[in-house]
């Protein structure tokens, strides 16, 4: 059971959740709740902004400041109110479509930047609400609705497309690993810059029906079974991690982050923070 | 305005005008992206508003502009972009979002032609349509249309003020010819300014219901991000608590008839047009923008000829000044509509006195202005 502190950040009156039974998204909102709870985040000065997919009611849940926007546009948007008020704790949640289709644009932008974003990708391989196609980090082959043949387009990896393009912190989990995935949102937060927590996460209705994991819980074990970390990962072959998930820190590093840096302007040229 | 309200006169261009009077009416974050004819409005803002304590950011492109600023404004600080054709297609999806979410903001669109990457460099009033109609849905749209640099300055005001009173986006329609003019402008002193600033809730924050209008004018009270109001915005279409009401047909009829009955029912205040010649003026020029400057001059060379002739510039294209066309010249029989664009405001003007009078268009869309000559001659033809 969730206890009384994670509880109390619920929005009740945005309850019942959209998610079907047993998805993958609900423990991803835990485990943010749980970190939340950790840092003693006030709710009155955390932002979670959102794009557009099943993914992103995830704001409407917290009962923080919560602005579900257009699809692909929450970092956008985050960028927008981080930057009018750098007090606040701007939480930037994404899916897969929204934060590689979509919003990729605004995702490289925001790494290079280094805006003391923290970005939590939720990533279930499909696009779910709209019924099931196929989003950039659809596995090569696998079925979907728009890829009724199997999908032809390589995959993105959403970590080494956000370490390449600035980010400053990066870290992977998948949803059989929810003490992980509450570990690197404490960390994503607490980093002063732009932090990318992809979590793997898994949509049973419209990806595991089409590819034999029509279940939760074999999607969980799957994942469970094709995680690898990434100390491990290093001494295996490209053949090796073929559909294998590296799991882990991939950077933390400290590079000048962008408020930052804009309100020493501020003050050189003599106007008000 | 009179000199005593004047802080300085300077030669601005209209794009310069914008920005500063921007800055003058509060605005204290830009979100832009180059393009031609409006980039002197990054650029000015990019220079002055880290002076003042503002932020400038220049976004990845023209949907993040739109949405920099949005975020921005929820979050306290008055905000705004500008654009041309091209952008302005691109920022209408999130423009649509602050019609739905009720966010102020304000939209500088320095029109050229178009469609496409069109006439970049040339003028253009071929989106005075697209201000009303562009992004999906139901709404009601505010825009303004500014003739002069002096005028680039004061609607930019009155554009940030009807954004903070209605809690929407409004839009600054100029053109390349009004952003890219050099003209002489009387520079008002801030203390002789008008400013409004948005309402902010009285309630605590635990009775705060984001979208409960106050019945007095439709418009909710909105805490900013940071505050200690905890609410959520969505682009579904919600209820008082901000929340989805898709499934409840009567939330969402109230829902958007309100944002458009907001605006509708305070038209006649938003409303600002100009006239010279009205009375007994058998044929009026109806035009706006820069336009307008070739249409005065026509008309008042056909006055001092006899004609009676007078000319018609609505201010606020929307909402449209229905009544005040109506009524402003009993004796009219024609009127003479000249755009730069293949006939869109005349659309509305035939809607408005086209069952008693003759409404003839005249049509640029070449990227070249009209000569006064070429007006002169329309009226000189139907007098």
């Amino acid at each position: 059971m969730p206890s009384k502190e994670v509880m109390s950040l619920l929005r009740e009156s945005a309850l019942p959740h959209i998610w079907c039974a047993g998805c993958g998204h609900g423990i991803v909102l835990h485990s943010l709740l749980r970190a939340m709870v950790d840092l003693k985040l006030d709710p009155t000065k955390t932002v979670m902004t959102s794009g557009i997919g099943c993914s992103s009611r995830i704001p409407g849940y917290v009962n923080v400041c919560s602005l579900h926007t257009t699809h692909g546009r929450s970092l956008a948007f985050a960028t927008g109110v981080k930057l009018a008020n750098p007090e606040l704790t701007v939480i930037a949640a994404m899916g897969d479509g929204d934060c590689a289709a979509i919003g990729g644009n605004h995702f490289i932008h925001a790494c290079r930047r280094n805006i003391d974003i923290c970005a939590i990708v939720m990533n279930n391989n499909i696009y779910g609400m709209t019924g099931g196609q196929a989003s950039p980090t659809t596995p090569e082959g696998a079925m979907s609705t728009t890829s009724p043949y199997g999908q032809l387009e390589p995959q993105f990896d959403l970590c080494k497309l956000a370490v390449g393009a600035g980010a400053t912190y990066v870290a992977r989990a998948t949803v059989a690993q929810p003490k992980a995935i509450e570990g690197y949102i404490k960390k994503g937060i607490q980093k002063k810059g732009f932090a990318v927590i992809e979590v793997v996460t898994y949509c049973h209705t419209q990806f595991g029906r089409k590819n034999r994991r029509p279940r939760p819980i074999d999607n969980i074990e799957w994942l469970r079974n094709n995680s690898v970390p990434i100390s491990k990962a290093k001494e295996m072959s490209e053949e090796e991690l073929r559909g294998k998930i590296v799991v882990g820190e991939f950077v933390d590093i400290e590079r000048p982050e962008y408020v930052e840096r804009y309100l020493q302007l501020v003050e050189q040229l003599g106007g008000r923070r | 305005m009179t000199m005593g309200n004047c802080r300085k006169v300077a030669f601005w261009q209209g794009n310069t005008a914008v920005a500063m009077g921007a800055i003058a009416a509060g605005c204290r974050f830009y979100a832009g992206y180059p393009i031609t004819p409006s980039t002197e409005i990054a650029e000015v803002m990019a220079e002055e508003l880290p002076k003042v304590g503002g932020r400038f950011i220049q976004m990845e492109d023209e949907i993040g502009s739109m949405a920099a600023a949005l975020g921005a404004s929820v979050a306290g600080l008055k905000s705004m972009t500008a654009t041309s054709g091209p952008g302005m297609s691109l920022k209408l999806e999130n423009i649509g979002y602050g019609y739905m979410t009720e966010i102020p903001v304000v939209v500088v669109n320095v029109q050229r032609g178009g469609p496409s990457t069109g006439l970049p460099t040339k003028a253009s009033q071929s989106d005075v349509m697209q201000a009303r109609w562009g992004t999906h849905g139901d709404y009601a749209a505010i825009a303004v249309a500014p003739s002069s640099v002096q005028e680039c300055y004061e609607l930019t005001v009155y554009a940030f003020n009807l954004s903070e009173r209605f809690r929407q986006p409004v839009i600054v329609l100029t053109d390349e010819i009004v952003g890219h003019m050099r003209e002489r402008i009387e520079v008002p002193d801030p203390s002789s300014l008008t400013i409004v600033n948005r309402k902010r809730p009285t309630v605590p924050p635990s009775e705060y219901l984001p979208y409960k209008a106050d019945p007095e004018d439709d418009v909710p009270p909105m805490a900013s991000f940071g505050d200690g109001y905890r609410w959520y915005l969505t682009g579904i279409t919600h209820d008082e608590r901000g929340l989805p009401a898709t499934a409840n047909p009567k939330k969402c009829d109230e829902k958007v008839r309100r944002i458009i009955r907001k605006v509708m029912r305070f038209k006649d205040e938003i409303v600002r047009w100009d006239g010279e010649g009205l009375e007994d003026a058998r044929v009026v020029v109806f035009s706006y923008g820069s336009v307008s400057r070739t249409a005065l001059s026509a008309v008042r060379q056909m006055r001092s000829r006899g004609v009676k002739v007078g000319h018609f510039r609505p201010i606020t294209l929307w909402p449209f000044p229905e009544e005040q066309l109506k009524a402003c010249a009993p004796e009219a029989k024609f009127f003479v509509v000249p755009e730069l664009n293949a006939g869109q405001m005349v659309l509305e003007v035939e809607r408005v006195v086209g069952r008693r009078a003759e409404v003839l268009s005249i049509t640029s869309v070449n990227g070249e202005l009209f000569q006064p000559s070429d007006i002169a001659r329309v009226i000189e033809e139907v007098a």
